[in-house]
């Protein structure tokens, strides 16, 4: 990962282009406002970057990106009236115009004497007659597919004022064989399912991976000790290692906004789960919950302050928050049915969640004291939410009656654009990397 | 029709009929019972794992988000507790299990609940403390595959498997 970050710098803005036009004030200008009820997206046109097949691949990659996040229409290349020759003259608005690009998006991709990749894109607002941004990247030759999706993020952050979400991955377990004798190993792959790769060979049951914030360091379940444990695997190394000593299981890990404690459940002796955190420096724990309940799927808010979490101390599992201490324990979902696997929304505001309720699974998200509770989607089984580093999507496991087994699906925070993530078999509980600035 | 309607309001035959229904989805996946080993009950060697399983039950099932032992399962652990100590030189493992109907935490640590349950009532019927171990497998294996009630209320289980004699 560090020598991939080292490689990935961007080098320089790049300046409005040859005619000298300026880089104008964003108000006037194309936006998208990410707030509104219903959106439509944004027709966009993305030309092939110059640079032969890897000018086209990066474009089309940079297309796909923007595509699904369902903000943007890019328009069918076979309408184009303009083909771009140089992408450092400003384009012929008119015709883009025409089309009705409101945005438009042009690149170059060239191999460096090194065997670097320089890859560089502008923005264009057609209407304004401006361009909005341009930058150029430079990566090793193995990193053409990261060098389009932080293009993505350009584009998206100019155009919606949000950070984008698309150099980012996901850990997961991917599965395979049959129901009763399923394989389970732990995979990572790229936002859009491109680059998955198995990092446990699949002879151990191994569930619920999560990201620690510098995307370093994945927390997990396994039961290669043979009794279910947390365990902690250093992704660039390979290192792995038992997280704390304890008698019983250990189970639901997750990472502190800092990094630098592990919170997870531990079972005690009479069979019910309460929570604890561990200091990975001092591997001091400290008790959390102490109630004769299963307390589980902790859950910390982004600066740390809060912790949320499942417990069926009033009968049915439901959600409560509590100090990151352990203070004022409170149940904040009062709906019909059970609440299970809160997580919360990087942004702070909102609480995504498992529901069961009449015979049906939903993920839904809450404001964090459990009022303007809105199901997103519904289903015969999904469960396991996870936020996107900007907190507008949530990814989840799905599977639909008969169908033998789940796969990742994505859902807008409006409900909308549900789509299906690619995977190379059966897929479950997946966990989105964190954004690196 | 009417003849149904009399036959359902017969517990008896109820009961007859739902576990005719698991028997028939059982014989498809991992074999539980007598018949699905092919064997008669007096075919396993007294004392022998396999006499456990067949001649004992290894298994009770659980009401829905329930780890509560029922009645029947009493009656079958209390038929455990009996060979179990006899037979003193198996050590126990107890396997919790739920059915997929939840979310896999929270199933994990109810697998974890129904293990230590069937633990405390083998310990109240005499069977020592100390040679059962639990470990639950939450959701994560089912014996039977279908999608609906029939299989789920299958896996909502725990199992009492032997180890080694004297380990």
């Amino acid at each position: 990962m560090k020598t991939l970050l080292k490689t990935l710098m961007m080098v320089a803005a790049l300046a409005g282009a040859a005619t000298g036009l300026a880089i104008g004030p964003a108000s006037a200008l194309v936006e998208i406002d990410v707030n509104k009820g219903t959106i439509e997206p944004l027709p966009i046109a993305i030309t092939d970057f110059a640079g032969g097949e890897l000018g086209a691949e990066i474009s089309s990659i940079v297309q796909a990106d923007l595509k699904r996040s369902g903000l943007f229409a890019p328009i069918d290349k076979a309408a184009f009236i303009e083909k771009i020759a140089n992408p450092d003259q400003a384009p012929r608005f008119d015709d883009w115009k025409v089309i009705n690009a409101q945005a438009l998006v042009t690149g170059r991709v060239s191999k460096e004497g090194d065997g670097r990749v320089r890859a560089e894109y502008r923005l264009w607002d057609t209407f304004a007659g401006q361009q909005l941004s341009g930058e150029q990247f430079f990566a090793n030759g193995a990193n053409t597919r990261r060098v389009a999706h932080i293009i993505a993020d350009a584009i998206y952050e100019r155009l919606t004022g949000e950070k984008g979400y698309f150099d980012t991955r996901i850990v997961f377990i991917d599965e395979s064989g049959a129901k009763n004798a399923r394989k389970k190993r732990l995979a990572i792959m790229d936002q859009d399912g491109a680059n998955a790769r198995f990092l446990s060979d699949g002879r151990s049951i191994v569930m619920t991976p999560r990201f620690s914030p510098n995307r370093q360091e994945i927390t997990y379940m396994s039961y290669e000790s043979g009794q279910p444990r947390v365990y902690l695997l250093q992704l660039e190394t390979g290192q792995r290692e038992l997280v704390g000593n304890f008698p019983g299981m250990t189970f639901a890990p997750r990472f502190s906004p800092d990094g630098q404690r592990v919170i997870m459940s531990l079972m005690r002796e009479d069979g019910n789960s309460n929570i604890y955190s561990m200091d990975l420096r001092s591997r001091n724990t400290t008790r959390l919950t102490n109630s004769n309940a299963i307390d589980t799927s902790p859950s910390y808010s982004p600066d740390g302050s809060k912790i949320v979490f499942t417990s069926d101390r009033g009968g049915r599992p439901h959600i409560y928050v509590m100090g990151a201490d352990g203070s004022g324990q409170t149940r904040i979902s009062f709906g019909e049915g059970s609440y299970s696997t809160p997580v919360w929304s990087p942004r702070g505001d909102l609480i995504a969640f498992t529901k069961q309720s009449g015979g049906q699974f939903q993920i839904g998200v809450m404001r964090t004291d459990g009022s303007g509770e809105r199901i997103l989607t519904s289903g015969f089984m999904q469960e396991g939410p996870t936020w996107a580093p900007n907190g507008r999507v949530i990814m989840y496991l799905k599977q639909a009656a008969g169908s033998g087994g789940p796969k990742l699906y994505s859902v807008d925070l409006t409900g909308r654009n549900e789509q299906q993530i690619p995977s190379p078999n059966f897929a479950s509980d997946p966990a989105w990397s964190p954004l690196l600035d | 029709m009417r003849r149904i309607a009399k036959l359902a309001a017969n517990p008896v035959m109820v009961a007859l009929v739902a576990s005719l229904a698991l028997a028939g989805c059982a014989s498809k996946k991992t074999p539980n019972s007598a018949a699905d080993l092919g064997l008669g009950g007096g075919a396993a060697t007294p004392g022998s794992a396999q006499d456990f399983t067949v001649n004992v039950g290894d298994r009770i099932f659980f009401d829905l988000d329930s780890s509560s032992i029922r009645a029947d399962a009493q009656q079958t652990l209390a038929r455990q507790a009996q060979w179990l100590n006899r037979y003193r030189q198996y050590s126990i493992v107890v396997e919790g299990h739920a059915d997929e109907r939840g979310t896999r935490e929270y199933n994990l640590a109810l697998g974890a609940r129904r293990a230590a349950a069937t633990r405390d009532y083998l310990a109240s019927q005499g069977v020592a403390a100390s040679r059962i171990k639990t470990i639950s497998y939450g959701k994560e294996r089912p014996v039977a595959v279908c999608d609906d009630i029939s299989c789920w209320s299958q896996n909502r289980r725990a199992v009492t498997t032997l180890g080694g004699a004297g380990s």
